[in-house]
């Protein structure tokens, strides 16, 4: 176990050092020269200057690289050129919108697969099935962003259960709740589709398996050995695709935002691409880059959890 | 054949079809603007009615069919050209170097989501179709190397793989010879999966103003500028989400009948 | 009164009739064998009395437990029924247990779900009964750690768990090996007198029919051709079935006389250790030695057989001379020639060696016609062979193994698990090689198919000269198609020699090991009044 740790731990790390040098390199190497990019051909050549210094741009690459990386370790992003605030600042603000929304759809979607998934399953071709891989077929298909549009259509403005947009932060932890439930909805209900379906299939596959005949020889009742020993093996490979919906999550989460005015991160990074500013973008990114390897690394640590195989051996 | 299969066929048909008819004719100039038709509800002259422009949608859809089929068909043909022999190549190579490179990257990969790459791109290439297209085709490179991979590697340990190698032939053209014909169904069914992936993101891309910029149209930029008029007139919302939609969902039906028709375990049934 | 009595079972499953009119018999204390070839029905007996058949199957006729009659049992009473008065053992004891929870749990499992007890008292009682399955492992041990024997018996112990009056074993030795088979069917025994349990075991095997059964029932197409107790069945055949069936597993077949000649294949001090992943952090990684220091080699015309249990090193030898596999130490020649050098095959040894995998089903690729198929080996000639030619090699190579050229125009899976080993066969005879290495070439086949390919093996060493390596877990295989015999253990050839001296006089405790663990199949004699 602790063998395993340690060398996921190690592909953690090459991994975020990577994808550091890939954001790095897109944001600050592609574009030429970055400051000029940002300000536009009629820029003034003082403020050029004052970019270029307030970016670092006059020292070499690798400087550049390293004090961008260690900055980021101390909680400094640098400083946004647009609102001229520390990019720390904005993206605290708006982490405590698009966190609590990813975690909340998250939620939800598990919720709603695990007993649809089960259910479906252990009803093989029966009604329940039937009806609920129709459900799914159509989840997968829907776009979250207009399945958002038709709740906001029929909850907000014909029923006014919730209101259409805007967050009144969390001052009043349900008033906040309650105006991310839309967005969460709208964001959990396509993956909960796709978790639904997977898992299905994968307790369906279980059910073939040998070990599931051993326990009805036990016996087990159909849906004792359902229970008992084909869904925490049909988990396994579910955890992997809970680890990349968490990705679907935060990223679908910016293009929801949008749609209900959510004061998050993915409305600070297209109000940056507007405004070309690419200090912001790289910071944005790389937040998002890394929480979506540090998931998917807790996800491999509950894998030896689950799975008594990847263990220490004797 | 099962009934998915006929349903998810007819769908994908019929859509490709609009995009091909709208090579030689839609029933109205998109780019002529018409103010004082705005926002007609379906009738004998608009099928479908109009946008806020006074555009025909039977025909925005058309051509949104265009783009959309278009990006999605690019990026996973972008998604195989490459993801395919990388993945092939792998498994010929299982545990070397090469191999693990390989793999580590595609996990590093599936670290930027499509989105975040499309950001990344718009963010120092400004917006276009093609922007789209390389943002989705490079999310499905892991995608298909990963697949590949992972049917390969149980081949090469298949006798008739062994036999080939006591033949004396090489990776290459194992993997050319016996690997892939094994592994083809089973792209075809991921590519037909991906494909209709492909056509939600394209939406969300453009929807979001990374994607095909106007004039070209496209579904999820008919959602964008619908998103105001939701209460006003649903329709101008209703009909491209809806057409989104319905492809989506004829490519996944016929991606799962062809699955269930190609694996042969679906007929296997025990207790 | 007998304990389970199966009635007139019939069993069809869609459209097939897959049973008829089956009757059998199990008393307390009593073990009965049901055996016949693949597609018999003989499984499915065994589930039809467990009522675990697969999704729509239609069955007829009675199968009593005592009073009950399992095909008009509810499902709820059956559940309540399995694990408690009737219990099963399964053939693949490596699938055959859920690999994310202990073995005690499993075995705990039969009895909490059975009786009203604490959680402790089941643990307990689960311990006791490994330890009385001969099984000294910690309970808490994950079934990835154990080894194909010791599951099973962890397997065993599950279905006995709450000692109930019948068990069925399908196969239940048969992914084991030789001394392993030896010691379940002792345990299974035991357990059977002890428990005055009924056994009904299913096995293809007559030779653990006949050491281990009181009563055998021999099944054909879903058929009991015939039924008697074990002594009167082997001195009293009557169906001409019965006998044709022990006739093929007795079979012997006869080999040209080997004439000594110079060495063809020579393997010297062949050395290929394994990495095995570390156990700490930062400790220096564990290894394991697959092959330590094997010498032999085979003569022009020699045939010459290999045994050994799983994990002697068997595997790593045939696919280190086949050139699949780099060796660190030592060399492989084949005519002088190294067969890998430096990390390529060496292609003019190639042409000389041939395979034959023990897999029918794997051997072939499915997309390919069989006529491409044997003719992927002349991609080792240098001038490949093309036109006409190459269509009259294959079509000779179809009809050395009995096959007509026709045959080369249809895909593989046209052809019955028999055929597919002849078109194996004729693949590897395409270049006319000096040397065939049959990989357990004959172990997935039934008895009477197996006959007949080692007919075609015999057959064709008569017609040319032709020198074999036979690699087996079968000893009396080994016996009737070799001329000399290599006994290989952890690595090591640790005794060969002439065939039959090896076999009527071992010499190494590990063979003697072997040879006393190998069940044999006694004289028949026939019953001559019956045609």
């Amino acid at each position: 176990m602790i063998r395993y740790t340690i060398a996921r731990f190690f592909s953690l790390i090459i991994s975020l050092i990577v994808a550091s040098l890939v954001i790095f390199l897109v944001i600050e190497v592609i574009p030429g020269d970055p400051a000029s990019f940002m300000l536009g051909i009629n820029a003034r050549e003082d403020t050029l200057a004052a970019l270029r210094s307030e970016m670092g741009l006059d020292q070499p690459l690798t400087l550049r690289y390293f004090d961008w990386v260690i900055g980021m370790f101390q909680g400094d992003f640098g400083n946004s050129w647009t609102y001229k605030t520390p990019v720390s600042e904005l993206i605290a603000d708006r982490i405590w919108v698009s966190l609590p929304l990813a975690i909340y759809a998250l939620i939800l979607s598990t919720l709603i697969a695990f007993p649809a998934g089960i259910v479906a399953a252990s009803r093989r071709g029966g009604a329940s099935d039937v009806t609920i891989m129709g459900a799914t077929q159509m989840g997968v298909a829907i776009p979250n962003f207009w399945f958002a549009m038709i709740m906001v259509l029929i909850f907000a403005i014909n029923l006014r259960w919730f209101s259409a947009g805007g967050f009144p932060g969390w001052s009043n932890p349900l008033q906040g709740l309650k105006s991310l439930t839309l967005p969460a909805i709208s964001l959990a209900l396509p993956q909960a589709a796709i978790l639904a379906r997977i898992m299905r299939s994968s307790l369906l596959d279980m059910l073939l398996e040998d070990f599931i005949r051993t326990a009805r020889a036990k016996g087990l009742t159909r849906s004792q050995a359902l229970w008992r020993h084909a869904v925490r093996n049909a988990l396994i490979p579910v955890l992997t695709i809970i680890g990349l919906q968490f990705s679907f999550l935060l990223a679908g989460g910016i293009i929801i935002e949008q749609i209900f005015f959510l004061p998050g991160l993915g409305r600070l990074i297209f109000q940056a691409i507007s405004a070309r500013d690419l200090i912001v973008v790289e910071s944005v990114v790389m937040l998002l880059v890394f929480t979506v390897i540090m998931v998917n690394f807790a996800v491999d640590i509950t894998y030896a959890i689950v799975d008594p195989r990847l263990r220490r051996k004797s | 054949m099962s009934r998915g299969l006929v349903i998810g066929a007819f769908l994908t048909l019929v859509f490709v079809a609009l995009a091909c008819v709208s090579f030689l004719w839609v029933p109205y100039d998109i780019e002529t603007l018409q103010i004082p038709n705005k926002l007609k509800t379906p009738n004998l002259n608009h099928w479908l009615g109009t946008d806020h422009f006074g555009r025909d949608i039977l025909s925005m859809v058309m051509m949104g069919a265009r783009t959309s089929i278009a990006v999605a068909l690019l990026a996973v043909g972008i998604g195989m050209a490459i993801g395919v022999p990388l993945g092939l190549f792998s498994a010929a190579r299982r545990g070397s170097f090469l191999d693990e490179i390989i793999m580590r990257g595609n996990d590093l990969i599936f670290a930027f989501p499509s989105l975040v790459i499309a950001i990344l791109i718009t963010a120092v290439f400004g917006a276009s179709a093609v922007n789209a297209i390389v943002a989705i085709g490079i999310f499905n490179i892991p995608v298909f190397a990963r697949l590949t991979r992972a049917v390969a590697l149980p081949l090469w340990e298949r006798d008739f793989v062994l036999s080939a190698r006591v033949c004396g032939k090489s990776e290459t053209r194992i993997s050319v010879e016996h690997i892939f014909p094994n592994i083809m169904n089973l792209m075809i069914v991921q590519g037909t999966i991906q494909f209709s992936l492909g056509i939600l993101a394209e939406a969300s891309l453009s929807y979001i103003g990374l994607g095909a910029q106007p004039p070209t149209a496209s579904w999820g930029r008919m959602l964008a500028d619908a998103q105001t008029l939701v209460s006003i007139a649903p329709h101008v919302a209703l009909v491209p989400g809806l057409a989104i939609l319905l492809m989506v969902l004829g490519l996944n039906l016929m991606g799962d009948g062809l699955r269930d028709r190609f694996d042969p375990r679906i007929k296997k049934n025990r207790t | 009164m007998s304990l389970l009595s199966i009635e007139h079972l019939s069993l069809s499953i869609g459209d097939t009739k897959i049973l008829h009119d089956v009757s059998i018999d199990v008393c307390p204390g009593e073990i009965v064998a049901i055996t016949g070839e693949s597609g018999s029905g003989k499984s499915l007996t065994a589930l039809a009395v467990m009522a675990l058949l697969p999704r729509g199957s239609v069955t007829d006729g009675h199968i009593f437990l005592e009073n009950t009659d399992i095909l008009r049992t509810s499902e709820r009473d059956l559940c309540r029924m399995r694990g408690c008065s009737m219990g099963m053992v399964f053939q693949e004891p490596m699938t055959a247990l859920n690999p994310v929870q202990t073995i005690g749990d499993q075995v705990a499992e039969t009895i909490i779900i059975h009786e009203k007890t604490s959680k402790l008292d089941a643990n307990i009682r689960a311990t006791a009964m490994l330890r009385r399955v001969g099984l000294n492992v910690n309970p808490s041990r994950y079934p990835h750690e154990l080894s194909g024997g010791q599951r099973q018996r962890v397997v065993i112990a599950m279905a006995i768990a709450l000692r109930p009056k019948l068990l069925i074993a399908d196969e239940p030795t048969t992914a084991l090996d030789v001394t392993t088979q030896a010691t379940i069917l002792e345990l299974l025994k035991d357990l059977v007198t002890e428990f005055d349990m009924g056994l009904l075991i299913i096995t293809h095997d007559l030779a653990v029919v006949a050491e281990i059964a009181n009563k055998i029932a021999v099944m054909q197409d879903g058929h009991i051709v015939e039924a008697a107790a074990t002594y009167d069945l082997l001195h009293n055949m009557r169906h001409p079935y019965t006998k044709s069936l022990f006739n093929a597993a007795t079979h012997k077949v006869i080999l040209p006389e080997y004439i000594p000649a110079p060495p063809l294949l020579s393997v010297e001090s062949v050395t290929r250790t394994y990495n095995l992943p570390r156990v700490t952090v930062f400790g220096s990684r564990p290894t394991f030695q697959a092959l330590a220091g094997v010498s032999f080699h085979i003569s022009h015309g020699e045939r010459v057989g290999l045994v050994g249990e799983s994990g002697c090193g068997k595997s790593t030898l045939t696919r280190a001379i086949l050139g699949l596999e780099e060796i660190q130490e030592g060399q492989i020649l084949l005519d002088g020639q190294p067969v890998f050098t430096k990390k390529s095959l060496n292609l003019p040894a190639r042409r000389k060696m041939q395979v034959v995998f023990q897999d029918p089903y794997s051997s072939f690729n499915p997309r390919h016609r069989v006529d491409r198929l044997i003719a992927e080996p002349l991609h080792v000639l240098n001038d490949s062979i093309v036109g006409k030619y190459r269509e009259k090699a294959v079509s000779k190579a179809l009809e050395d193994v009995g096959l007509t050229p026709e045959d080369g125009t249809k895909y593989i899976h046209e052809f019955s698990g028999g055929q597919r080993q002849r078109i194996a066969i004729a693949r590897a005879l395409i270049i006319e090689p000096e040397l065939i290495i049959f990989d357990e070439a004959v172990s997935a086949l039934d008895v009477s198919i197996r006959a007949q390919v080692l007919d075609l093996i015999a057959g064709l060493c008569r017609k040319r000269q032709l020198a074999y390596l036979f690699i087996s877990h079968d000893l009396s295989v080994v016996r009737t198609i070799t001329d000399r015999v290599m006994v290989m253990q952890s690595g090591k050839i640790v005794e060969q020699g002439d065939t039959e001296q090896v076999f009527s006089n071992p010499q190494h405790a590990y063979t003697q090991k072997l040879i006393a663990a190998a069940p044999k199949l006694p004289e028949v004699t026939y019953n001559v009044e019956v045609i």
